[in-house]
């Protein structure tokens, strides 16, 4: 008897009775999202090849002013929040619940800063390019399609982590939720950033005028 | 491991919270199972009306005018209105019976039970996924209400008739767009389903339960629940796309120089249908698997049970759920031989899916060493597990067949391809559902059901079905393409219309002994017998616990797992079965 519950104890992770990779069930739900998420990403952007691939008259017409300029700024906003966001959890591990707080609020800033500067630049591309969703003035309206479609659902997704952060903000000032909440929070807001990695160099810069 | 936080509370007390908006898994699923039982019987009686029409193409019906006044103008069945029957039989069927009776129902109830948790990782996750399903199938259902009536595009909404939108077809307007709609919600119930399922199995298990001890069900729910999470992702995206080309005008989906209806669709051109098959395929092979892995699960569970032997070859068995899983998602391009593919893409995806002959022959032929010199005692449940395992070969057997491109030319838009699908995907897992009904009624309702009721009921339902699908393959190979609502003019099938009588008949036969599954299910709740704790002499864990389990399933206790799930018969034991959680000392350690 003794020996079995030796064994159980100090063998592999996989035997129940404790979390594999001692991670608690929050942290490894995040994750097991960011995998399904990522996957969605992934279709549009294989929607979005298989349409550039089978559309050979693709444009490509984004001056370096505004639209690139524009994007390498949003990049550059959601690198800086993606820091921010591993202070903020770094001060809430070491029990700064003040300087959380201020960390969380800054990524919140660099986020609202991003889809700010992403409205503007659609709005941009609407009034004066003339690119919608459903045409352009290049014939190729896949275009404007894939464009919306990608860069608007990431930008739902930046909007939801706005909110999300937002409630870890407020909770974590009023001395509620843990470090790991925190963490947990980083993850998606991390994956976010991630996904924006691809769609800057697909999306805008394979799309810049040459 | 972390305890569920509303296990710290007592159990609820209103109505409400204890029944309707339950964090409580065991109700959750419970609400599932009947939520599937509600959709089976609603598919059922559309695949009715379409055998009927089938037989009695000209047949006048006076209740059809008055639930459809337009599409069945004079109590005649338009052929747009039994296309829209069968759009909602198999969508209804697919998603709403087959993704969610055998796991989101069975997987929720009996996970934490087999694993010795107390609840599932995210017990408010779990009440929201149950109801946004509840929505799904809402807005589902209401697609029959609105103008135009449900849509015709088939459980596969292949654009352009599902882009397109109104001009395609009657159904194709408002129908269509709640159809997409509610398979977007879907998506995210079943998302939220399956992080919850992973989470648990990985997390949750309690002392002693290491991987390789869990029963196969578990694994089935496991790799079910993997293949929810990476294969409803990718159905989400091109759901989404389908939804932007129906509302806002994109062209994702619809080609340039398209004529409907005689008319030129002037404002899309540039997207590809193609590109919606590869997305919806990449999830719908996929689904295949969500369908048909959990019956698997029940069936060797059963087998060993009702045999009193163990598993034969538990680890290949779990070698086989996981490669099954994976082959899963390299196969999907075998559903579109037909739409134009390289010869050499055809090539490798027909040498991927007879690659999964292998997987499913090991399990096979493991099923028949687990029966082979067992002591079978014939219940109901392993009459329908018996009966999984003929339906299995049979509905996979055909699947090789489709699988080699050059016959799928020929047989790909026949019945041969309806009588493949319902016998493997359809029918099996549909025998999985009653033998797990049979075999787990005791545990979730403390009744036993009648076992003469549900013979009776097993050898009715088994010699019916073979009746209705086995001679859709030959109808198929004969030539008789699929989706058509009317043969009676068509010369060369003339000869067959004997067939589809028969296939009517038997469907109808089919459906009538249906009726003796919800006596007995409905008689045995209300009258049945008291059901012991451990009424088949199994091993799992959710046979330690009273019938029914109290709220938190263990009664506070940790349960300590010393032995694996198939201990049946061992030398020198005192009885032909030893418990999962026996104390180690009863035989050697396996």
């Amino acid at each position: 008897m003794s020996t079995h519950v030796t064994t159980a104890a100090a063998g592999s992770l996989w035997e129940g009775g404790r979390s594999p990779y001692l991670t608690n069930s929050k942290k490894f739900g995040m994750w097991l999202f960011i995998v399904s998420d990522a996957l969605t990403f992934s279709a549009l952007l294989f929607a979005y090849t298989y349409s550039r691939v089978s559309n050979p008259n693709w444009p490509t017409p984004f001056h370096f002013s505004p639209s690139i300029v524009f994007s390498s700024v949003m990049t550059f906003a959601l690198l800086t929040s993606s820091l921010t966001m591993v202070m903020a959890v770094h001060s809430m591990n070491q029990g700064n619940r003040a300087a959380a707080g201020r960390w969380i609020l800054a990524t919140m800033a660099a986020g609202a800063l991003f889809v700010g500067l992403h409205l503007t630049e659609w709005m941009n591309l609407i009034r004066h390019e003339h690119v919608t969703a459903f045409g352009n003035e290049w014939g190729v309206p896949l275009f404007g399609a894939t464009f919306f479609a990608i860069t608007g659902l990431h930008m739902t997704h930046v909007v939801i982590g706005l909110i999300y952060l937002g409630i870890i903000c407020q909770a974590v000032m009023r001395g509620k939720f843990q470090a790991e909440d925190v963490e947990v929070a980083g993850l998606y807001w991390h994956f976010v950033d991630l996904v924006w990695m691809f769609v800057f160099p697909l999306v805008y810069l394979m799309s810049a005028k040459v | 491991m972390s305890a569920p936080t509303h296990l710290a509370h007592q159990a609820p007390q209103g109505f409400i919270r204890k029944y309707v908006f339950s964090l409580d898994h065991k109700v959750i699923g419970i609400q599932y199972y009947f939520l599937g039982l509600f959709s089976v019987f609603l598919g059922i009686s559309l695949s009715l009306l379409m055998r009927f029409h089938m037989v009695n193409p000209e047949a006048k019906v006076s209740w059809f005018a008055h639930l459809w006044p337009t599409s069945a103008a004079g109590g005649m069945m338009s052929p747009e209105l039994y296309l829209s029957l069968m759009t909602m039989h198999g969508t209804i069927m697919v998603f709403f019976v087959l993704t969610t009776v055998p796991q989101s129902g069975f997987g929720n109830y009996f996970l934490p039970l087999q694993i010795g948790a107390e609840d599932m990782a995210f017990p408010v996750l779990n009440m929201l996924s149950f109801w946004t399903t509840f929505l799904a199938l809402v807005v589902m259902v209401s697609a029959f209400f609105v103008q135009g009536g449900a849509p015709l595009s088939g459980w596969t909404a292949y654009p352009p008739l599902s882009a397109a939108g109104r001009i395609t077809g009657p159904g194709q307007g408002m129908g269509q767009t709640l159809w997409i709609a509610s398979i977007a919600i879907f998506c995210g119930a079943s998302l939220m389903g399956a992080i919850n399922f992973i989470a648990t199995t990985v997390d949750l298990r309690c002392k002693g339960m290491r991987l390789m001890r869990m029963p196969l069900t578990c694994w089935t729910w496991l790799v079910t629940a993997i293949l929810a999470l990476l294969g409803f992702a990718v159905l989400l995206a091109a759901g989404l796309l389908l939804i932007l080309d129906r509302t806002v005008g994109t062209s994702f989906f619809i080609p340039g120089g398209l004529m409907i209806s005689d008319q030129i669709i002037a404002n899309h051109k540039g997207g590809s249908p193609l590109l919606w098959q590869h997305l919806f395929w990449f999830f719908g092979h996929p689904e295949v698997y969500i369908a048909i892995l959990p019956g698997m699960g029940v069936t060797s569970h059963l087998l060993a049970t009702f045999a009193r032997k163990p598993v034969f070859g538990y680890k290949a068995m779990v070698y086989a759920i996981l490669s099954l899983g994976f082959l899963g998602f390299l196969v999907w391009g075998h559903h579109m031989f037909m739409s134009g593919m390289n010869p050499y893409s055809a090539m490798a995806f027909s040498v991927l899916t007879m690659a999964i002959g292998v997987p499913s022959a090991i399990k096979t032929f493991n099923w028949i060493g687990t029966l082979w010199g067992g002591q079978i005692h014939f219940t109901a449940a392993m009459m329908f597990a018996l009966g999984f395992v003929s339906l299995f070969v049979t509905g996979g057997l055909s699947g090789i067949f489709l699988g080699q491109p050059a016959l799928d030319l020929y047989f790909h838009d026949t019945y041969f391809v309806v009588g493949h699908f319902h016998m493997i995907m359809g029918v099996a897992a549909i025998f999985g559902m009653f033998a797990g009904t049979f075999y787990w009624f005791p545990k979730m309702f403390g009744k036993m059901m009648n076992e003469t009721l549900g013979k009776i009921h097993f050898f009715a339902t088994f010699i019916g079905v073979y009746c209705i699908f086995m001679p859709m393959h030959f109808v198929g190979i004969a030539g008789t393409p699929r989706r058509y609502s009317d043969f009676s003019n068509v010369e060369y099938l003339a000869p067959l219309m004997p067939v589809q009588r028969f296939m009517t008949h038997a469907a109808y036969f089919t459906a009538a002994v249906q009726i003796l599954f919800l006596i007995n299910l409905f008689w045995s709740l209300w009258k049945g017998p008291k059901a012991p704790m451990n009424p088949w002499n199994s091993t799992s864990l959710e046979w330690t616990v009273p019938s029914p389990p109290p709220f938190d399933n263990f009664a506070g206790v940790h349960p300590v797992v010393n032995h694996g799930p198939y201990e049946f018969s061992v030398p020198g034991a005192p009885t032909d079965f030893i418990m999962q959680t026996d104390p180690p000392s009863v035989t050697s350690e396996s």
